[in-house]
């Protein structure tokens, strides 16, 4: 017979649960931290400008009025162009990695695509200023006149502006909307495929259907892919040309919200103007909390129908092995 | 041309194109790597490592301070978030079907995705702005913070994958939950862990945002905690954005290091990662 644990022993193991679970709360308490000092410290321009700090474009540190409207524009504007190009490519990434590819060739491609979120951002910056912008600055140049009439293409060919921030953010964002997307495939289960084989499905029409099994999955991973690029700071500002006005065209030197906070943030010579620059990442990260809070949820809602599943059919198969 | 054929036609199509989106991303890599490695191999030379940075208009000198201040910033980073990142990490191995182990997994995934200029406003705010002075402190602060939940997932994921019959066996034996944890669990996932470790440092030694206005910028020698000091990433960018050719040169040189640092911790961790997972698969 068993004796019932001592109550020395299990006084033990409590505290080992609350001694490693306070370690673990400090996680909780660090969001919460980040939340309540960026409100603190934000607190004069909250108050002085309210909800018009967002919806006015001037930005006059001299004069002490704040406007971040231009900056709001710029991180969506450079986000979701980022996202339109990154998008199909990741996805096509996910789909020939997962469902295509010969096995060989699966293991190096895929650490050569997830290497594109390993180099570091300033790096991209680096090779955008010296490669990527005169590049985009050839293309502006050669742009025809009658196109240069549409409001996406005017203004002169800086190379610096929103075309090269959308490109090297788009870069950027692959690897995390790829890697998330194949594994949003990966958890698909085969019976979705084998079925619509057995209809006399083509290879694409089987995808489709893997596709539409796990698209609050890659939905989430899309929306990973989001948060990222409208955090991005280094690369975009030293690329986007860093000029508060908004602009339709993507020619045209614009700003970002993580991109001012990085260029002002030092010279910030009043407390008005600090806590402007903080209300700014104040938002950034309520934005971004929601954004990839959004995307987990999505993500995970995914992996948990997959992993139940995956139980039932263990235990559907477990019976004929036994058998035989 | 009758359905079938057409179905079959758009089903090549879209396998072709897949395809290509696998090329459309290695040509920005293959570009990037190819310019790091050619700018920054001719530009790289002993004296990168060993001197200091010449003043404004003369040529040559090196980042041997920015170099310091990286590895003294990723120590402090690590001082901090290692042991707190670690004993985390083993409560969510432990008690990981519990709400609250959820609620700190889910906290901890939603925390890497915070931009990490915001985290250094966070550390500004914590170590600058109540002595208003920048310090390696404060730098070290904002990169521990962004290792804090690297380091508890990866430290959880790696104990997952030591099989629980070696828990059961130690607790069969007497030990309680702690001695099985640290004594038995840790003990058996350590070499993972610590290649985890090792790529979050890295990736973290690549971080120029959090710094640009905590551990700021220092143009001399320092090793004090509480002064404003040189790291590789806000110097590459202050060179970057300079008008003059030569640090431009230094600039490559400086990538090609972050890039060389990054890629061999990358290659470590997926050989270790693989042999663990095989170790562990019976």
């Amino acid at each position: 017979m068993r004796k019932p644990p001592s109550p020395r022993r299990s006084a033990d193991d409590r505290l080992f649960r609350l001694g490693t679970g306070f370690f673990a709360f400090l996680v909780v308490l660090l969001v919460g931290g980040i939340a309540f000092e960026l409100y603190e410290n934000s607190r004069l321009s909250i108050q002085k400008f309210g909800f018009h700090f967002w919806q006015t474009t001037t930005w006059d540190p001299v004069a002490g009025n704040f406007g971040a409207l231009p900056f709001i524009w710029g991180t969506l504007y450079s986000s979701l162009l980022a996202l339109v190009i990154s998008t199909p490519i990741a996805l096509g990434i996910a789909i020939f990695l997962s469902e295509l590819s010969p096995r060989f060739l699966r293991t190096p491609l895929a650490f050569l695509t997830e290497l594109l979120a390993a180099i570091p951002s300033i790096v991209y910056g680096l090779w955008g200023i010296f490669v990527l912008v005169p590049i985009v600055r050839q293309i502006e140049v050669h742009t025809p006149d009658w196109l240069k009439k549409v409001p996406l293409f005017t203004g002169p060919p800086l190379g610096v502006g929103m075309l090269a921030a959308g490109l090297i953010l788009a870069v950027m964002v692959i690897p995390f909307t790829s890697s998330v997307a194949r594994e949003v495939l990966k958890a698909v289960p085969a019976t979705q495929r084998e079925a619509a084989y057995a209809l006399g499905a083509t290879r694409w029409e089987a995808i489709q259907a893997a596709l539409r099994y796990g698209r609050t999955g890659i939905a989430g991973a899309i929306m990973l892919g989001f948060g990222r690029a409208i955090g991005e700071t280094m690369a975009v500002t030293m690329v986007i040309g860093n000029n508060p006005r908004i602009n339709s065209s993507l020619f045209a030197a614009q700003h970002t919200m993580a991109a001012v906070i990085a260029n002002e943030f030092t010279e910030a010579d009043t407390d008005l103007y600090l806590n402007a620059l903080i209300e700014i990442g104040l938002v950034l990260f309520v934005i971004t909390l929601v954004i990839n809070a959004l995307s987990r949820l999505l993500i995970w809602s995914v992996n948990r129908e997959v992993k139940v599943e995956a139980v039932t059919k263990a235990a559907a198969t477990a019976l004929p092995e036994a058998a035989a | 041309m009758n359905q079938a054929a057409r179905r079959k036609l758009l089903s090549g199509f879209v396998v072709g194109l897949c395809a290509l989106a696998v090329v459309a991303a290695l040509i920005p890599l293959a570009l990037i790597l190819f310019y790091v490695v050619e700018q920054g191999f001719s530009s790289l030379n002993w004296d990168f490592f060993t001197k200091m940075p010449k003043p404004v208009g003369e040529t040559g000198g090196g980042m041997a301070n920015a170099i310091l201040g990286t590895l003294m910033l990723m120590a402090i980073a690590s001082v901090l978030a290692i042991p707190v990142g670690l004993i985390a990490g083993v409560y969510l191995s432990e008690y990981g079907r519990t709400a609250f182990a959820t609620l700190v997994r889910f906290t901890a995934d939603v925390l890497n995705g915070i931009p990490s200029i915001v985290i250094g406003i966070f550390a500004y705010g914590l170590a600058v702005l109540p002595v208003h002075r920048f310090s390696a402190l404060a730098g070290g602060l904002a990169l521990g913070f962004m290792m804090l939940p690297i380091v508890a997932r990866t430290t959880e994921e790696l104990l997952n994958l030591v099989p629980a019959s070696l828990r059961e066996g130690s607790l069969a034996l007497g030990a309680t939950r702690a001695q099985a944890a640290f004594g038995v669990m840790v003990p058996a996932a350590l070499p993972g862990i610590m290649t985890g470790i090792l790529l979050a440092i890295a990736r973290i030694a690549g971080e120029t945002a959090p710094l640009l206005f905590t551990s700021f910028n220092n143009r001399f020698f320092t090793t004090r905690l509480d002064q404003p000091i040189a790291s590789l990433t806000v110097q590459v960018f202050t060179y970057a954005i300079s008008p003059y050719e030569d640090w431009h040169r230094q600039a490559w040189a400086g990538a090609l290091v972050l890039v060389a640092v990054v890629f061999v911790f990358s290659v470590l961790a997926r050989v270790v990662t693989r042999r663990l997972e095989r170790m562990h698969r019976t």
